[in-house]
């Protein structure tokens, strides 16, 4: 955990139409090369707060640095070059006619040179397994391929910060798994600094850290063990607590006990073996 | 690949029109429709017929989708062949059923207008058999690239071109989709009376307008999140590349002209 | 009403060049009020299979049951439409079919399409909107103006009131938080429980599956791979890892558990408690090694 990338100070934000603020005095940051999760039920504030640090809104209140440059209308094309994004509909951002197509948008906008985008395209690909399919046309695609091509449109922009806006949910159970392997090697290979804005444990799970919003605030922050202690009171964040952890607790209530409630499988069959078999 | 060979109708081979530049390809077709007003006798009508066949042996598409692309046409054409059959009142009578009568110039026009639309039709589909509708909307956009400078939105259309012809896939499975929940909930697309299938598209067409707006403005998005500010200063992927092929091509067109305007009656 | 495929066969574009085959030899009986779970990957052929229950697709060859009505390939089947009364589908992401100006009119849609009365829809309409949860001021409101969540719970309202004997689901909780996966699945349970509404739950989700339904379908490239309750189809979780298949969850824990203590606990559990008694059972010592 490095100098903080990107900095929230103070940020609030509220949609016309609404009665309420989306976001109230916000105040975070983001740690270089970690992977940082947002998580909330739908109307916490997540997706705006994704669509802030992007510039795609701007701040009622407040100011957000990233990697040093405040955003403002002024900043913004340098700021996107900063940050990529990934949304959450993996037809609707899909622009080219085809994969490597699509890949050189973003380069063909920020007027990268022709011989280096036939690099960047192919190398993108290469890092989320998609290189074989070139010149395969999206509808042929499945949605955990359509975003590892987005991931790799992201990529080819060597950008410091990778924003996943819920990716996820609108993929089936492989899809998903494709998509948090690709982004779980790009972590470790590549460092880049993620930010994932989900509902899905499994995601969250995976990161360094998890930021939990409620109603426009952060509620708590803190490693993803210490967040998934928190129990009952996620599932009425609208949240749901991980598989192992529900088990551990269980075991605790019918005279098992164990150290803590442990995030992985694994490391609950590990802390069970070595503790209750030498009865 | 289906949904080019309905949209676009391409036909994927390797031949030497497939290889060329589509610009070449565009501005031979465009050429080929003002020389073949040249044309007015036998012999300018024969060296034309012999420069499509010979292109068509060029392109290694088999016949059937060549003839394919006519049939659409050929009322139309016999039509515009019998019009021409009967009115036109010139030259010396062929035939004489007394209350009408077929004139000599009647039958050389009505096969003579018969035979241009056959051979704009076979070279306009050589274009779009042997060219897929992004190598024509590439070539359209450099070719019109000059105008740019009087403001016409060359690049803008050419995005756009190219956006839709990405989703027309995707809209196609999206109607698939809308016309089973809709028939689930007791419509009927295939049977019925007219005017009850008639009301059948409005819970087709909304959805799916719906879901386009929603799609454009998605896409607005990530596209402005890419970094997509207009056309300044943007570099292009596709890149095309010109041939000696291409040279010849068009300059065997030009002699073509030049023999048409020898041997014009 | 009891719906029945028998040896069905779908080949999609059949006698063109694109012919496809997407299911062979499905036979699967769904008994008036039971709950059944079609279980598979993308592309094993459970939509296919579930666009039969109400003669969206018809049989290349077979034949499908439906009630008192038979499907049988290759003939010319008219007057489907009272098919589609009784087994109604709830597609995937259904809020995409909402299109009337108000919420009242787009669940009156469906039932007056079937011939029911203004009157008599629009008391449906009342009726379903509680039943999914959300207030009966909402039926003036434009669909539109509604949240995702909201939406869907529209959509699916739409399809109760037709007054279905069956209902086909198809993915219900797709793109929903753990929140709303819970209350929708939740809310169709009910359904089945009270009404005896016999339910078919088409689904990627193992847990789901096992949880809710009496009988489960495993769809594996096109034919049917296993079909049984629940404990038949899970008491042999190898074979379904070996084809690439997945278990429940706490199926999958339990057999880490044996694995790790080298043991196999005589009970194939599909809850969280049951797996969780059962280990305390063995790690107090009360079950023999």
């Amino acid at each position: 955990m490095n100098s903080p990338l990107v900095v929230l100070n103070d940020v609030s934000f509220q949609y016309e139409s609404q009665e309420t603020p989306a976001l109230s005095h916000i105040s975070m940051e983001v740690y270089e090369g970690e992977w940082l999760a947002i998580v909330g039920h739908n109307g916490s504030g997540k997706s705006t707060l994704a669509r802030l640090l992007n510039g795609l809104q701007f701040p009622k209140e407040g100011t957000i640095t990233v990697a040093g440059i405040t955003l403002s209308e002024e900043s913004i094309w340098d700021i996107r070059r900063q940050i990529g994004m990934v949304f959450q509909n993996p037809d609707n951002q899909f622009v080219g006619t085809t994969v490597q197509d699509d890949v050189a948008f973003g380069l063909e906008n920020n007027g990268v040179a022709v011989k280096i985008m036939n690099e960047r395209v192919v190398d993108a690909l290469k890092k989320v397994n998609m290189d074989s399919f070139l010149d395969q046309e999206p509808h042929h695609l499945s949605g955990g391929q359509k975003q590892r091509v987005a991931i790799a449109g992201v990529l080819a922009l060597r950008p410091s910060i990778i924003i996943l806006d819920e990716a996820t949910s609108m993929l089936d159970p492989m899809g998903r798994g494709e998509v948090i392997e690709t982004i779980m090697s790009l972590q470790k290979e590549e460092k880049i600094t993620v930010i994932s804005i989900t509902h899905d444990l499994e995601e969250a799970s995976k990161a360094n850290r998890i930021i939990v919003m409620n109603q426009g605030e952060i509620y708590r922050e803190g490693t993803p063990e210490e967040i998934f202690e928190m129990d009952e009171e996620l599932v009425k964040l609208g949240l749901d607590i991980p598989f192992p952890v529900k088990i551990s607790k269980k075991l605790r209530e019918k005279g098992i006990s164990l150290d803590r409630h442990y995030l992985t499988e694994e490391e609950l069959v590990a802390e069970l073996w070595t503790s209750h078999s030498k009865m | 690949m289906m949904e080019k060979m309905i949209i676009g109708r391409y036909v994927p081979a390797d031949s030497i029109l497939h290889r060329m530049d589509p610009r070449s390809k565009l501005i031979i077709v465009f050429l080929f429709v003002c020389v073949i007003f040249l044309a007015n006798n036998i012999w300018t009508y024969g060296i034309l017929v012999l420069y499509t066949f010979l292109m068509a042996s060029f392109s290694k598409i088999p016949a059937r989708f060549l003839i394919g692309g006519l049939k659409p046409v050929l009322w139309l054409v016999l039509f515009t062949f019998f019009l021409h059959l009967f009115l036109t009142k010139e030259g010396a009578v062929i035939l004489d059923f007394g209350w009408f009568k077929v004139y000599e110039e009647g039958l050389r026009q009505g096969i003579f207008i018969s035979l241009r639309f056959f051979l704009l039709i076979l070279i306009t589909s050589l274009l779009t058999l042997t060219t897929t509708p992004i190598e024509i909307t590439d070539g359209l956009e450099r070719l019109l690239g000059p105008l740019k400078k009087v403001k016409f939105p060359v690049h803008e259309l050419a995005l756009m071109m190219s956006i839709a012809l990405r989703f027309i896939p995707t809209l196609m499975q999206e109607t698939d989709k809308i016309i089973k929940a809709q028939t689930a909930r007791g419509v009927e697309y295939s049977s019925g009376p007219i005017k009850e299938r008639l009301k059948a598209v409005v819970p087709l067409l909304i959805p799916l307008f719906i879901s386009s707006f929603k799609r454009a403005e998605e896409l607005a998005v990530a596209m402005e999140a890419r970094g997509y500010k207009g056309g300044e200063g943007r570099t292009k992927y596709r890149q095309l590349s010109w041939a000696v092929a291409d040279t010849l091509m068009i300059v065997g067109l030009l002699f073509v002209s030049i023999l048409l305007l020898v041997f014009r009656g | 009403m009891d719906i029945s495929l028998k040896n069905v066969e779908y080949r999609y574009s059949a006698d063109t060049p694109f012919e496809r085959l997407a299911i062979k030899d499905v036979s699967i009986d769904i008994p008036s009020g039971s709950y059944l779970a079609i279980i598979g990957h993308t592309g094993s052929g459970k939509s296919t299979v579930l666009q039969h229950l109400n003669a969206l697709l018809k049989p290349t060859k077979g034949a499908v049951v439906i009630g008192s009505r038979e499907i049988k390939a290759g003939r010319k089947e008219k007057k489907l439409k009272g098919i589609r009364e009784k087994v109604g589908i709830v597609f995937q992401f259904p809020e995409h079919q909402l299109f009337e100006e108000t919420v009242e009119k787009d669940i009156c849609f469906g039932p007056m399409n079937f011939g029911v009365s203004e009157t008599e829809a629009k008391r449906r309409a009342r009726d379903a909107i509680k039943q999914v949860g959300l207030s009966e001021s909402i039926l003036e409101k434009s669909p539109f103006d509604l949240s995702g969540g909201q939406m869907r719970r529209v959509a699916i309202a739409g399809v109760l009131a037709m007054e279905p004997e069956c209902i086909v689901l198809d993915e219900p909780t797709a793109g929903l938080d753990p929140r709303g996966r819970k209350e929708i699945m939740d809310l169709f349970y009910t359904l089945h429980k009270e009404r005896g509404l016999a339910t078919v739950l088409v689904t990627h989700s193992m847990e789901d599956a096992a949880r809710y339904a009496d009988e489960i379908v495993i769809m594996h490239k096109g034919t049917v791979l296993k079909k049984g309750k629940p404990l038949e189809i899970f008491s042999n979780p190898e074979e379904l890892l070996a084809h690439g298949l997945d278990v429940p969850e706490v199926l999958r824990f339990q057999m880490k558990v044996e694995k790790a203590f080298n043991t196999k606990f005589n009970k194939t559990c599909l809850t969280e408690d049951e797996l969780t008694d059962v280990m305390a059972d063995f790690l107090t010592g009360r079950l023999p090694r």
